[in-house]
């Protein structure tokens, strides 16, 4: 075990951590704001990929593409927040059956401009399509063009603008969805729209994340998205336990989601180089989430036991 | 037909939950009632008489099987709920209910603020507007106006109701619901927030329905008084019939009415 192995994989983990982040703060915004384990992502993150390697590779510029990849993103959200509002299908379910759906028209999307119809993967090598925003070849470079420097910036962009957005009156609105729906609908909010607009920002934010990700390794693969959710969640989880007493304002929980993905691949890149088979990394990232999510519901079960127990003794 | 006084009509309202089925309960079956502007209308009734069920259709919370609902003169019978609540101000039973946990006290008061309203992308709360909100949660007296950066999740029970009426009348509504938001209260509690119903009440010259368990609270307060029986009204009392009758009167008249005791249900007799 060489010391300098890891260290020099841990800026690819920030790197990486970043682009994750931002997917994570979309899982967020369902997760936490809207009340709703949305499943959608795991399709929605390939889609942002196969979006954006389809464009780019057929000559479109990566920043327009990325943005493509976000507004499709936000399409996809759509058809989760109908299927569940307007179908009346379980939230739960309702995500899942889009994932589903998107893997055949990821597939699709990857095979446009091509005489095969689909294709699994779409490889985009930076020495071709040198403007890519972000690539992992920069990342030991201690120079402008190395991928955390844009991360960061997109990442402190994005929390802003959520900053912002959950600022206003329908923003507040949004919230007021997710804490309360009977309140909510008694204050004269739409809950169903209002579901289906947090749901598209969300998609719109983890196929954004899709997008860079595809860049940043070369390529976009119609799996890519195989438990993103879970990762999602273990960044959301991580943020708030290590920074959940000392970050209080809303910009900076979402500070905390960006940190906890980035945390979660260093966590990743010290235990691979402990020896850990990739092949078991999932079910490890599964076991800690499961672990993670337990939580609260111990404590409470602990502190109802304690009161038990002293009103004994009174 | 319609005076230009009604603030609410109700016409034959019906409704039956889960018809065909194993669990099909009929909640409403015919009500008829006209509400006149100013009016502060108490309503009592056993268990499964149809109160609360009433006051939801009226809010939309689910849709009737037959009847029409004019609120203000305007048809909302297939209004959603969200697009009724411009006109409707609500308070629970259960004080978690009308308020949401995890967000603020103003910001609760700033969603209250623009019930009915358009919502766009200004910020949610003005300076202005947590000047007013301070004042009126002082008028309180709870000591809520220095802390109103508190999640509402950390009030009491109490509380979250006072500010649910606040929240409710804030933006004045043509009709004000309340659905027994004292009963999940102790008694000391309950007290404080029927005065304060009284007062906002009075003070902006509210309309109002409002259901209780407590008939000593339904024969005192308000100018009219309803007494509910399987889904209809079986006795209407104005303010001069009303000063008239005692807690014993009330019940050998619902006995009369429905030849059915009310001992059996959770009713308050006193008190």
């Amino acid at each position: 075990m060489n010391i300098v192995q890891l260290l020099n994989q841990l800026p690819g983990a920030v790197a990486q951590g970043l682009i994750w982040g931002v997917m994570a703060i979309g899982v967020y915004i369902t997760f936490r704001i809207l009340d709703i384990a949305d499943l959608t992502v795991d399709g929605s993150i390939a889609t942002g990929g196969a979006v954006a390697a389809t464009l780019i590779t057929n000559g479109v510029d990566p920043w327009l593409a990325t943005l493509i990849a976000f507004a499709v993103g936000m399409a996809a959200g759509a058809v989760t927040g109908l299927f569940h509002t307007a179908m009346g299908i379980p939230a739960i379910l309702s995500g899942i059956l889009t994932q589903l759906a998107l893997y055949s028209v990821n597939l699709r999307i990857q095979g446009i401009g091509t005489d095969l119809g689909s294709r699994a993967n779409v490889p985009m090598s930076i020495n071709k399509y040198k403007n890519m925003l972000v690539s992992l070849r920069n990342v030991g470079h201690l120079s402008l063009d190395n991928p955390i420097w844009l991360m960061l910036l997109i990442s402190l962009i994005l929390i802003g603008v959520m900053y912002w957005f959950f600022g206003t009156e329908y923003g507040c609105g949004l919230r007021a969805v997710g804490a309360n729906q009977q309140m909510a609908r008694a204050q004269g909010i739409n809950t169903n729209t209002g579901k289906v607009i947090g749901l598209m920002i969300s998609n719109g934010i983890v196929a954004f994340s899709g997008a860079l990700m595809a860049q940043y390794q070369g390529f976009s693969d119609v799996s890519m998205g195989r438990g993103a959710i879970v990762i999602g969640l273990a960044a959301v989880i991580i943020g708030e336990v290590i920074f959940g007493k000392l970050f209080r304002n809303f910009a900076l929980k979402l500070l905390a989601v960006s940190f906890g993905a980035i945390i979660y691949y260093l966590v990743i890149q010290v235990v691979l180089w402990l020896g850990l088979n990739t092949d078991d990394l999932k079910l490890l990232t599964a076991l800690v989430v499961a672990l993670f999510l337990a939580m609260p519901y111990w404590k409470a079960r602990i502190g109802t036991r304690k009161k038990k127990g002293g009103a004994n003794v009174g | 037909m319609l005076a230009e006084s009604d603030m609410l009509v109700l016409r034959d309202l019906r409704k039956t939950f889960n018809p065909g089925t194993i669990v099909e309960k009929t909640a409403l079956t015919g009500v008829d009632l006209t509400l006149q502007k100013g009016d502060f209308v108490t309503v009592i009734g056993g268990n499964g008489a149809g109160k609360s069920t009433m006051l939801n259709a009226i809010a939309g919370t689910f849709p009737i099987d037959q009847g029409r609902i004019l609120l203000g003169g305007r048809d909302v019978t297939h209004l959603p709920e969200h697009r009724r609540a411009a006109f409707l101000g609500r308070v629970f039973q259960d004080p978690m209910t009308g308020t949401a946990a995890s967000m603020n006290i103003e910001e609760n008061l700033a969603l209250a603020g623009r019930r009915g309203q358009f919502r766009g992308l200004r910020w949610g709360i003005t300076a202005r507007e947590r000047e007013r909100y301070r004042e009126k949660l002082s008028s309180l007296d709870l000591g809520l106006e220095s802390r109103m950066g508190s999640k509402v999740g950390l009030l009491s029970g109490g509380q979250r109701q006072a500010l649910t009426l606040l929240m409710a009348t804030l933006k004045k509504p043509e009709l004000l619901l309340l659905d027994e938001h004292t009963a999940a209260l102790d008694p000391k509690t309950a007290e404080k927030v029927l005065k304060l119903t009284k007062l906002l009440i009075s003070e902006s010259g509210l309309t109002a329905l409002m259901v209780t368990h407590n008939m000593k609270d339904a024969l005192t307060l308000g100018n009219r008084m309803i007494m509910m029986h399987e889904g209809r009204i079986i006795l209407d009392l104005n303010e001069e019939q009303k000063r008239h009758m005692t807690v014993e009167d009330l019940l050998a008249q619902f006995e009369k009415v429905s030849g059915r005791e009310l001992a059996n249900d959770r009713m308050l007799l006193t008190n």
